[in-house]
């Protein structure tokens, strides 16, 4: 039988577990994202021109290949990068070149950024490019913003959408 | 490391020094770890079936479901939602400290790998089940953890697509995902409990329940810090939003902070290198295997009571393969034998009693003979002078014996206290090689062998065979499960054993008619 004292001791230490148990179960809090600031988040998934054009096989070349693969067009798989620039308020925010994925490099170039940025008032601009163009991109849009603390604010790109996309 | 190890093994040991003292051997939660991580599961599973029947799996219905369960059923529903976590979250503590005790205390090397090694993978399935869990809630914790998880798996380069695009905007949203965690949050734990049984497999009499007294006062500890502090949601998730401040339940998530800190890629590093590291603790290094016991068949008779002591499975009866009468003989597999010497104590013909030219039972260690074993006995015994000569058995895990060994006491120490059998102290006492016969060892409920001590209580109360026989007078048998940090209180018991049998009348052996029953394994053997 146990005594008063084994009791109370038990109860202490149930007590301490439940403690723990229960403060840390919620507690301490964690500051993920400063409350003050707002994000902007670039995301999208879009795939670049082929690297280079197609090009016609010539009958010597398509004799040369299994007849279930005498395709007349030889297409390369890779694509070109997708390059991207964000500038907020006139300063560059990001630039990147995104390779495209995939093992032979015919996927999608990706991108998934995250800024935390004052909120009120800014002038945003997106520039994509993703063609073999030297210089200037194809795409771009410019959009006034305006941005609450803790405000999600989505980039995304589709250009069936008409290109750049703010969520 | 062995310091390290060393300075955390003397912690263990300080703390539950304490719960001994509280809860007594037979109920310390530091000996049922293995078990109360059972019965948590358990818990987690019985709740979480309740909840299901509440819960609305639509990820535009969740959250309202779940302050259903919390604000309007919380007599039922919202008390199983609290056990529910609690319950998790106890559940990482135990299997937290069950990991780290087992390796301090050195019971994850040798043959004993195949525990460790399955215990591993335990630790990916609990924690995909708290965070697929606390995914399923769709407040603003889910949504970062939604959002961190997913932008983590993104890092790996595997998908086609950026997962975490699932979660972009509130128009985008889409539920497949949340309906993936749903099946998940399902599908692991009953992949888990496969893993758990598989994890105790090499373990005869594997503890999964913990004593009644305790699994009443930890649901009772659980009950009312459920009525204290309820588990609830935080707000609803919104993706228009950032989660800035959260509340996180650090058990499950204490890892996520860092991945604002370190690329994921690191942290993936990190997790794959973490649980190889775990995976390969028990060769690095390897623990040097002493011989694993020998079956003799000329002394084996295929009893089985080795079978039924062994803690390690290591022991079976198969077809007999020699031409004896009897259908059975034990085999020890090599691999799965800790050399503990349990079997030799549950051995019938490992008597010292035996009058043959060479003490051969029919199951034996090779590193510690019995019939070496009762030649070191004899010897000290011989030694020793006064009238409270005492023989004391101990363990190699247990206490220090040297510093016990005095003109009227010798010391013996054994692979495991399982391992000394019970006609050894008949032997001793009613040959009057000595006065008294004191054991030691682990702490009660915490033998490095699993059962060593458990089974010598068990033979010495004739609960279990083979028995101490009725004639041997208890008075004259003294115990104390010193555990590795007792010396002192050990030196103090041995010392009030000896005046107790002081001031005992002398031993005269009682006839064969008076002495009772005769129990199998005690007989005397005449070769």
């Amino acid at each position: 039988m146990a005594s008063i004292f084994q009791y109370t001791g038990q109860a202490i230490a149930y007590t301490l577990f439940a403690v723990v148990v229960g403060y840390f179960a919620t507690e301490p809090a964690y500051k993920h994202f400063d409350p003050g600031k707002a994000q902007i988040k670039l995301s999208f998934g879009h795939a670049g021109d082929p690297e280079t054009e197609c090009r016609r096989r010539t009958q010597e070349e398509l004799n040369q290949l299994a007849p279930n693969m005498r395709r007349p067009l030889d297409c390369p798989r890779r694509r070109l990068p997708v390059l991207i620039e964000l500038e907020l308020d006139g300063e560059l925010l990001y630039s990147a070149e995104l390779p495209p994925s995939g093992i032979a490099g015919d996927g999608v170039s990706t991108a998934y950024k995250t800024f935390a940025v004052e909120p009120g008032q800014h002038r945003l601009v997106a520039r994509l490019r993703d063609s073999n163009r030297a210089e200037g991109f194809d795409y771009e849009k410019t959009s006034s913003i305006t941005l609450s603390p803790q405000q999600n604010f989505v980039i995304d790109f589709h250009p069936s959408r008409g290109g750049f996309l703010l969520l | 490391m062995s310091g390290l190890r060393t300075v955390i093994k003397a912690a263990f040991e300080s703390v539950e020094n304490l719960f001994d003292r509280a809860f007594g051997p037979e109920l310390n939660p530091m000996h049922q770890l293995g078990a109360l991580g059972w019965f948590f599961y358990w818990i987690v599973i019985v709740s979480g079936v309740y909840l299901y029947i509440f819960f609305d799996t639509g990820i535009h219905q969740a959250y309202e479901s779940l302050e259903y369960i919390t604000n309007v059923q919380w007599y039922a529903a919202g008390v199983m939602r609290s056990l529910h976590r609690y319950a998790s979250d106890a559940l990482i503590i135990v299997m937290m400290l069950h990991l780290l005790r087992e390796f301090v205390m050195d019971r994850y090397r040798g043959a004993r790998w195949f525990s460790w090694f399955t215990g591993v993978p335990l630790l990916w399935f609990v924690f995909a089940c708290g965070i697929t869990g606390y995914w399923m809630v769709w407040d603003v914790l889910a949504q970062y953890i939604a959002i961190t998880t997913t932008e983590w798996l993104d890092t790996l380069g595997i998908f086609g697509e950026t997962i975490a695009r699932n979660f972009l905007n509130p128009d985008i949203l889409s539920g497949r995902f949340f309906t993936l965690m749903v099946f998940i949050h399902i599908a692991v734990p009953l992949f888990m409990l496969l893993a758990m049984w598989i994890h105790i497999q090499r373990q005869s009499y594997a503890r999964v329940n913990p004593p009644k007294g305790l699994a009443i006062g930890t649901l009772g500890m659980l009950l009312v810090l459920s009525f204290i502090k309820p588990a609830v949601s935080q707000p609803p998730a919104d993706l228009g939003i950032v989660p800035a401040v959260i509340d996180l339940d650090w058990f499950y998530l204490a890892a996520y902070p860092l991945l604002d800190m370190v690329p994921g890629l690191v942290m993936w590093a990190l997790a794959a290198g973490g649980t190889l590291l775990l995976l390969l603790l028990p060769w690095l290094p390897p623990r040097r295997r002493e011989t694993a016991a020998v079956v003799d068949l000329d002394n084996c008779n295929g009893c089985g009571r080795c079978v039924d002591d062994c803690p390690f499975t290591a022991v079976t009866l198969q077809q007999r393969t020699d031409d004896s009468a009897f259908s059975e003989e034990a085999v020890v597999s090599s691999d799965l034998c800790t050399s503990c010497g349990i079997c030799v104590g549950a051995c019938p013909t490992a008597t010292p009693f035996r009058r043959t030219s060479e003490l051969v039972p029919g199951i034996d260690l090779p590193d510690q003979r019995v019939q070496v074993l009762r030649d070191d006995v004899l010897a000290v015994a011989a030694k020793l002078s006064g009238d409270t000569r005492v023989i004391v058995f101990g363990c190699k895990n247990g206490p220090d014996l040297q510093r016990l060994n005095g003109p009227a006491v010798a010391t013996v120490e054994l692979q495991c206290m399982g391992m000394l059998p019970p006609s050894f102290i008949d032997f001793l006492i009613t040959r009057h090689h000595v006065d008294g016969v004191f054991l030691t060892g682990c702490n009660m409920e915490d033998c490095h062998n699993r059962l060593g001590n458990r089974w010598t209580e068990q033979r010495l109360a004739g609960e279990r065979d083979p028995y101490l026989r009725e004639r041997v007078p208890r008075e004259r048998i003294g115990k104390f499960w010193a555990g590795l940090t007792h010396n002192k209180r050990l030196a103090q018991q041995l010392t009030a054993f000896q005046a107790q049998i002081k001031g005992l009348p002398p031993y005269h052996r009682p006839s064969r008619k008076s002495s009772g029953q005769q129990p199998v394994g005690s007989n005397e053997t005449h070769g």
